[in-house]
């Protein structure tokens, strides 16, 4: 069975100390200024009502992918187990991927070519987890094969309640937010 | 409430910041002037009686501006040393690779209809002014005239295509609520049709071109009004992001420039003033065509930006 590499956020247990921003940045030599995970805090309700959730978000690795049929030259594509990437020797940096990209997941390299998370997967191919994965102090963040139904994030997401970002865009994402 | 806090300062990534600047909302406006100098030139020189010296000259505005519109696009573009990639792909599900291939196919088409629009002085004045080109360009002449008929189809095709894809470009991408709606096709349409007679009218045309112009251009303002509220009762009738995108118009913060540019300046003051010319109440100016030319450059700036926002 053909892999399909997914992730699970823990937004309960997530503080937002952006250990992965920073661990993200460091891993794939990022610019400054140049991120491919954020930190977002939404707070929701009334005073005293109100609820916190915390959430590490990056490219959502969607299953329909409104980006990648975007792209006029096959620069950006799907690569091994569903993960989303661009190839820079092909990209021409139009922004036509970053206009089609509901998340705001891309952005354009200080080179000229658009970029955007990997999912590591130059590591993830050596058999390590992607860089934010394995420095995140609270364990918050799981990844894995979802196609295997033993791996963390697997049982994780058919286990515990969770949420993916914007559903109604109909790109069917494959982070997906514990709650 | 809701409070939204996002631990990023990147005006490259955030998504409230706008990925594409002036060059796009320009080229999409010289673009679709360039349809419609195809259209009508193609309509205009099909008809029998006089032509006068500008209209055989202005079939050549269409690739020239398509040259200016291409050279926005290029400065858009981020990794500019790998243009050429456009070229290497044809990508169906993107329209913009359909309008790469579609900007490459206009050079030819109207190229040839332009010097087969020429008459015999005047290809010769060309031909001699062109020194090394002078015989091919002859050469191509021939060939245009003996395919006319089947290269004013191409034109028009071509021409239509490059307005539509123009509007297409925008609204397959349906992660941007106000640019997702088929109308917006047309709409540019009927704009790029309405700003090329715009361009045509400038020029010194005989009388009974420029009333022809004039009348043709009231058409496409009319389609492109009626065609600009079916896009706002679409949104607005629609979806919670439908609606809020209509609002950026109905009240937002580009309802200003959209109703005085677009609409008064634009679509009513032009026609208007093209009515009274046609009952020979006014005499005929440039002040109509001018009025057309800011309003479908706004048209596409406020749409190219609200839609980003």
């Amino acid at each position: 069975m053909s892999r399909r590499y997914a992730m699970a956020v823990d937004t309960r247990r997530c503080v937002g100390c952006n250990a992965c921003v920073i661990s993200c940045k460091t891993e794939n030599d990022l610019p400054s200024g140049a991120f491919r995970d954020w930190i977002v805090t939404e707070a929701r309700g009334q005073f005293p009502d109100l609820t916190l959730q915390i959430r590490s978000e990056r490219c959502n690795h969607c299953a329909e992918t409104p980006c990648v049929a975007a792209c006029p030259t096959g620069a950006s594509h799907v690569a091994a187990g569903g993960t989303v990437l661009v190839n820079r020797r092909k990209c021409t940096g139009c922004k036509a991927c970053m206009v089609a990209c509901p998340y705001g997941a891309r952005s354009v390299h200080p080179d000229g070519h658009v970029d955007k998370c990997t999912f590591c997967l130059h590591r993830v191919e050596r058999g390590q987890s992607p860089a934010c994965v394995e420095t995140c102090p609270t364990r918050s963040l799981t990844f894995g094969d979802l196609a295997d139904p033993g791996s963390g994030v697997a049982r994780l997401v058919a286990h515990r309640p969770h949420q993916v970002l914007q559903p109604e865009a109909g790109t069917r994402p494959f982070v997906f937010f514990l709650t | 409430m809701t409070e939204l806090d996002v631990a990023r300062h990147n005006p490259l990534l955030d998504p409230g910041l706008q990925a594409w600047g002036w060059e796009i909302p320009a080229y999409l406006f010289l673009g679709g002037m360039a349809a419609g100098v195809m259209v009508l030139t193609t309509l205009l020189l099909a008809r029998p009686g006089e032509r006068s010296t500008a209209l055989r000259w202005l079939p050549f505005a269409a690739p020239a501006l398509v040259t200016v519109g291409m050279l926005a696009l290029f400065l858009d573009v981020e990794h500019k040393l790998f243009v050429w990639r456009f070229y290497l792909a044809f990508r169906w599900s993107s329209p913009m690779s359909w309008g790469a291939w579609i900007l490459l196919l206009v050079y030819p088409v109207s190229l040839l209809v332009a010097l087969a629009a020429l008459d015999e002085g005047q290809a010769e004045w060309l031909a001699a002014r062109l020194g090394r080109l002078g015989p091919p360009v002859r050469g191509a002449r021939g060939l245009a005239l003996r395919h006319a008929a089947g290269l004013r189809v191409a034109n028009v095709a071509v021409g239509a295509g490059l307005g539509l894809y123009t509007g297409v470009l925008l609204s397959t991408l349906a992660a941007r609520a106000l640019w997702s709606s088929t109308v917006l096709g047309p709409v540019f349409l009927a704009s790029g049709l309405s700003t090329g007679a715009a361009l045509l009218m400038l020029f010194p045309v005989n009388p009974e071109e420029r009333h022809l112009l004039a009348r043709w251009d009231l058409w496409a303002i009319g389609v492109e009004a009626v065609l600009l509220l079916l896009f706002l009762v679409g949104l607005a009738s629609g979806t919670a992001a439908g609606q809020s995108a209509a609002g950026l118009l109905l009240g937002g913060p580009f309802t200003a420039a959209f109703w005085l540019l677009v609409v008064g300046a634009g679509l009513t003051l032009p026609a208007l003033i093209e009515l009274l010319e046609g009952r020979r109440l006014l005499r005929a100016t440039v002040a109509a065509p001018a009025l057309v030319l800011v309003g479908g450059l706004a048209l596409r700036w406020i749409l190219v930006s609200a839609g980003q926002t």
